[in-house]
């Protein structure tokens, strides 16, 4: 039972990081209809930034500003030079264009941090575990990342069903097309969705890196889980996010712990571990497969 | 003016064509991996590499050379075109990879063009065993090596019931595999993670469950930073001690992580402290030209430019039209080399040393590594007796 929760921890955690990446992906791919592949970057340029200020300053604070207002404002350049050309081209441009981002992106770190991962240590007061069953300890720092994703969530939440700007945010997803012939400035909201996208990534990215290693390329991997969680969760709809962020990051964390001791039992293990760890590695894939099939839209769509 | 600038430009050009002529430089075709998340390792055996050259002002063992430097970016087919490039212009030395599985892609290229392949860092069994071939030589280690060693170390240590944990790819079965192979102790579980993972959280809460002495792990790169980091913050670092081999927490990673490398166990062939002329040379050396200290990396790469330099001393340059001596001088391994001892085995792989090595901090309280003492001497990879030359 104490495993049992240990391993729901480790998949709220997950989960929480999986949203914060995916709930700016799902807006920017359900409203502005972009496909955009640098959002991986945010989430790199984010913990490294915020590597480089606790390097300098030793406060975690100044790290999370840092991580947040650099990823913010690389993405507003990102969005200023790039994203905002690609509107009316279709998807492929998009993929290529932004890809190409990702490669200048991850250059541009080297270039100004240099190739060696930098060290984030955990802020001393996140340090250590708490002991939160008797018999049940875990990491101060997992259990303050699956707070913040709690906080973004409930944050978002109410941004997005009682503000005039998340007003326009949910028209947006419904129908473009309508919120621009009404008037609104289209350009302005697409901006701020965008850079609303980059700080979570940057965000995510600072809570990531006391725990993660902080390296260029440490974006584009969880790009791709991303995504698969914005296709299950119904693509433009936040709550989306945050459904498909649970059942992946619930699955990743049951599934690790326990396919492999279930085909241990089945049969002997120089056949079950290398199954069962690339049953594992293909169980998101899996899942939105089963979705895709009897949910088209997702779990969660915005209403067309 | 009497001279006309056509004049000075057909002098100019003669002259030019004249120094060309004189010393044709050896062209050795680097590849190795600069960019990716991988690239600093790249950079350590090209900047290792580089030193000794520098060192001899341009020359390897008293013979011009030209390094031709170009990244794989760790994708095989692209490595096997530079290759395909490069021996298409007649270059006929090649060395510098360090994945195993661009290795494979290249070495059989250059050795059906007649060329040499001399490892810096990558050696599989490959070319190890029945595979062995004249042309192929391995300056570093044999890739099960760096494993089996491990197996030895957690005997000597007196840990009795292991988890092991490595990812789900080629060189992490192997990796498992040679530590099994000297491991005298009870194996209570292998956990096959997933190439490049980044949470560990599910496989640490195994590991408490199974309540092992120590853990055996093989991550390099970014994997290994995250499970050291994700291990400390666990509570198990304190517990449960890990050993891996130095792959695994190179200095890089040790810088990206901390603390959390306090108190690891590695095996390694060879270490910044050794305590021989030439390794101290060397460290003085490379820390003067680039500002830090070598890694691993640097100190197998700078070998094999030493071990090449030894070589093109006894042909004079000529690689390809003496071929069959150059490939003589090399077997010989007559050069210094910072591990103290070398040699080559039948399979022109290494017979050397192996050590273990422990991270403590040192005077100044910075995290280093510490050598333990030898677990192997003279020790020979497996499958040198399978290869027939």
């Amino acid at each position: 039972m104490l495993k049992f929760i240990e391993q729901a921890l480790n998949g709220l955690q997950y989960s929480a990081l999986l949203f914060l990446l995916s709930a700016g992906l799902t807006l920017v791919f359900g409203i502005m209809n972009v496909i955009n592949l640098t959002h991986g970057s945010f989430y790199m340029v984010g913990a490294f930034c915020a590597a480089a200020a606790a390097a300098a300053t030793g406060s975690f604070l100044a790290a999370i500003v840092a991580a947040v207002a650099g990823a913010g404002v690389y993405g507003l350049l990102v969005e200023l030079l790039v994203i905002r050309h690609l509107y009316r081209r279709d998807h492929l441009d998009q993929v290529l264009a932004t890809l190409g981002m990702v490669l200048f992106t991850n250059e541009l770190v080297t270039v100004l941090f240099g190739r060696s991962p930098p060290f984030m240590d955990i802020p001393p007061a996140l340090a250590g575990s708490v002991e939160l069953l008797p018999g049940l300890a875990y990491p101060v720092m997992r259990l303050a990342f699956i707070g913040a994703g709690v906080v973004v969530a409930v944050g978002l939440w109410l941004l997005i069903s009682r503000t005039r700007v998340g007003m326009l945010v949910r028209a947006g997803a419904d129908d473009g097309e309508m919120v621009d012939a009404l008037g609104v400035d289209v350009r302005r909201l697409f901006m701020l969705v965008f850079v609303m996208g980059a700080l979570l990534c940057g965000f995510a990215g600072v809570m990531s890196a006391p725990l993660l290693a902080v390296q260029i390329g440490m974006g584009e991997r969880i790009l791709i889980t991303a995504f698969v969680v914005i296709v299950i969760g119904g693509v433009g709809s936040v709550r989306g996010a945050l459904i498909g962020s649970l059942v992946i990051g619930m699955s990743d964390a049951f599934g690790r712990a326990y396919i492999p001791l279930l085909l241990g039992r089945l049969m002997p293990s120089q056949l079950s571990d290398p199954l069962s760890s690339s049953l594992i590695s293909a169980s998101a894939y899996i899942l939105m497969a089963l979705v895709l099939l009897f949910r088209p839209l997702g779990l969660a769509p915005a209403r067309h | 003016m009497k001279f006309s600038v056509r004049t000075i430009l057909a002098v100019a050009a003669a002259t030019a064509a004249l120094t060309v002529q004189a010393q044709t430089p050896v062209r050795i075709g680097f590849l190795t991996t600069l960019s990716t998340p991988a690239g600093y390792i790249g950079e350590d055996e090209r900047d290792g590499f580089m030193l000794a050259v520098k060192e001899e002002g341009d020359k390897l063992g008293g013979v011009t050379v030209r390094v031709m430097i170009e990244d794989d970016a760790l994708k095989p087919a692209n490595a096997k075109q530079i290759a395909d490039r490069m021996l298409q212009d007649g270059v006929r030395l090649f060395t510098g990879i360090n994945f195993s599985n661009v290795l494979v892609a290249v070495a059989p290229t250059v050795l059906e063009a007649g060329g040499t392949y001399v490892s810096v860092n990558a050696a599989p069994s490959t070319f190890a065993g029945k595979g062995c071939n004249a042309g192929y030589f391995a300056a570093s280690y044999q890739n099960d090596s760096y494993s089996d060693s491990s197996g030895m170390a957690a005997n000597k240590l007196g840990y009795k019931r292991m988890v092991l944990l490595a990812p789900n790819y080629q060189a992490g079965r192997d990796a498992l595999n040679g530590f099994k192979s000297t491991y005298k102790g009870e194996v209570l579980g292998e956990i096959y993670t997933k190439l490049d993972q980044s949470d560990f959280s599910v496989e640490l809460a195994r590991i408490r469950e199974l309540k092992p002495d120590a853990i055996f792990q093989f991550h390099p790169g970014g994997a290994g930073i995250n499970l050291a980091k994700q291990y400390a913050n666990s509570g198990l670092a304190q517990s449960v001690p890990m050993i891996t081999p130095i792959y695994s927490m190179d200095r890089r990673m040790l810088a990206a992580t901390g603390n959390a490398g306090n108190g690891f166990y590695l095996t390694a062939s060879w270490s910044a402290d050794l305590d021989n002329a030439e390794n101290k040379r060397f460290v003085e050396s490379f820390v003067k030209a680039y500002g830090r200290l070598p890694t691993d990396y640097a100190a197998t790469s700078y070998d094999t430019a030493r071990l090449i330099g030894s070589a093109l001393r006894a042909v004079g340059g000529d690689v390809t039209g003496k071929r069959d001596a150059f490939r003589a001088a090399l077997r010989k391994a007559d050069f210094k080399s910072v591990k103290g001892k070398f040699r080559f085995a039948q399979n022109q792989h290494p017979v050397q040393d192996w050590y273990l090595l422990r991270i403590e901090p040192d005077a100044s309280g910075k995290l280093g590594y510490k050598t333990v003492e030898r677990i192997a001497a003279d020790h020979v990879d497996p499958h040198a007796p399978e290869c027939k030359m």
